[in-house]
C-alpha cells in the first residue's frame, strides 16, 4: 500500500496548480494593465444612477431554512458514505439498520413536503 | 515531506484562525473560517482520518460556512455603530474574556487524561481496510443506537426549523399541476346567448 502522501499526490498538484493560476491572475493585472483612474470611473455604478441604500441589507428568513434543510440532508448524505463501502462487512443488520435511519429522516421530508417547506411562494 | 504538510497546514490553521477573530468584515471572518477548515481537514487527512477530512470539507465548508455567511448577511452590521461603542463595552468584555481565558487555563492545567484512555484512542484499525470502511464496519452495527440517535437528531432539526421559520404568505396563487391539467372545454368556458340589440 502507498503512503499517504503518495496517495494524495494528484490533489496536491491539483491544488497547487490552482494556486499558481489564481495567483498569477490575481497579481497579472497589477503589473501589465493599462490604468488611468479618475473618480467618476472609480465609483460604484449602479445601472446609470447615483447608488441609494446599502448593499448589506437584511436577508430573508427562508433562504435560510433552504441552507438548514440542505445541511440535514447533506449529513444524511455523510451517513451513507461509509455504510456503502463497508456494505458486506455491515451484513443484513447494517442494511435495516441503515433502512432505519433513512425511515426516520423520510418522515422529517414528508413532514416539510407537506408542509410546503420546499415551495418558494 | 508530511512533516512539512503538517507545519503548512498548521500555520496556516492558526493564522487564519487568528485572522477571523482580527478582521473588521464579518464576510471576511467567514471567509477565513473556511480557509481555517480546509486546514483542518488537511491535518485530519495527515493523521489518517480520511473519511472526517472529507466530511469536513462537505459539511462545514460546503454547507455550514454558507449558514454562518446567511447570520452575518442577516445580523446586518453597521460597522460605524459597531466601533462607537468600543470603550463603553471595554470593562465587561474584557471580564468576560479573562473568565474564559482563566477557565481555559485551569482546563489545560488540570487535564490528565483517564488510565486506558491513550489506548482506546489508538483503537487498531486493521492493516488493508481503508478509514471509511473501518467506520463502517461498526458504526451501523455496533453503535446501533448511537446511529439511530443520530438520526432522531436531524429530524428534530429539520422540523425545528421548519416550525421556526415557515411563514406562507397568504393569497399566493400557485400552481397545481393537475387541476391546471384537468380543466377541460365544458367547465371553464360558458357560452350565454346574447339577444341582439339588447346590450350585454
Amino acid at each position: 500500500m502507498p503512503s499517504l502522501l503518495e496517495q494524495y499526490l494528484p490533489l496536491v498538484i491539483f491544488i497547487a496548480l490552482a494556486a499558481i493560476i489564481a495567483g498569477a491572475l490575481l497579481v497579472l493585472p497589477f503589473l501589465v494593465a493599462f490604468k488611468a483612474p479618475d473618480p467618476e470611473k472609480l465609483s460604484a455604478y449602479e445601472c446609470g444612477f447615483n447608488p441609494f441604500g446599502d448593499a448589506r441589507m437584511k436577508f430573508d428568513v427562508r433562504f435560510y431554512l433552504v441552507a438548514l434543510l440542505f445541511i440535514v440532508f447533506d449529513l444524511e448524505v455523510a451517513f451513507l458514505f461509509p455504510w456503502a463501502v463497508a456494505f458486506k462487512e455491515a451484513g443484513s443488520f447494517g442494511f435495516w439498520s441503515m433502512m432505519f435511519f433513512l425511515g426516520v429522516l423520510t418522515v422529517g421530508f414528508v413532514y416539510e413536503w407537506r408542509k410546503g417547506a420546499l415551495e418558494w411562494d | 515531506m508530511a512533516v512539512a504538510f503538517f507545519y503548512l497546514f498548521s500555520a496556516v490553521l492558526i493564522a487564519s484562525a487568528f485572522a477571523v477573530i482580527v478582521s473588521r468584515n464579518p464576510v471576511h471572518s467567514v471567509l477565513y473560517l473556511i480557509l481555517a477548515f480546509v486546514n483542518g481537514a488537511g491535518l485530519f487527512l495527515l493523521a489518517g482520518a480520511e473519511f472526517l477530512a472529507m466530511i469536513l470539507v462537505v459539511v462545514y465548508v460546503g454547507a455550514v460556512a454558507v449558514l454562518f455567511l446567511f447570520v452575518v448577511m442577516m445580523l446586518d452590521v453597521d460597522f460605524a455603530e459597531l466601533r462607537q461603542g468600543f470603550s463603553k463595552h471595554l470593562p465587561v468584555g474584557a471580564a468576560v474574556g479573562a473568565v474564559v481565558l482563566g477557565e481555559l487555563g485551569l482546563v489545560a492545567l488540570g487535564w490528565q487524561s483517564a488510565p486506558g484512555a491513550k489506548e482506546a484512542a489508538a483503537a487498531p484499525i486493521v492493516a488493508g481496510v481503508s478509514n471509511t470502511a473501518a467506520l463502517g464496519q461498526v458504526l451501523y452495527t455496533k453503535y446501533f443506537l448511537f446511529f439511530q440517535a443520530s438520526a432522531l437528531v436531524l429530524l428534530t432539526a429539520m422540523i425545528g426549523a421548519i416550525v421556526l421559520t415557515l411563514h406562507h404568505r397568504p393569497g399566493v396563487k400557485r400552481q397545481k399541476i393537475e387541476e391546471q391539467n384537468a380543466r377541460t372545454r365544458d367547465n371553464v368556458i360558458e357560452i350565454k346567448k346574447v339577444p341582439s340589440r339588447a346590450g350585454v
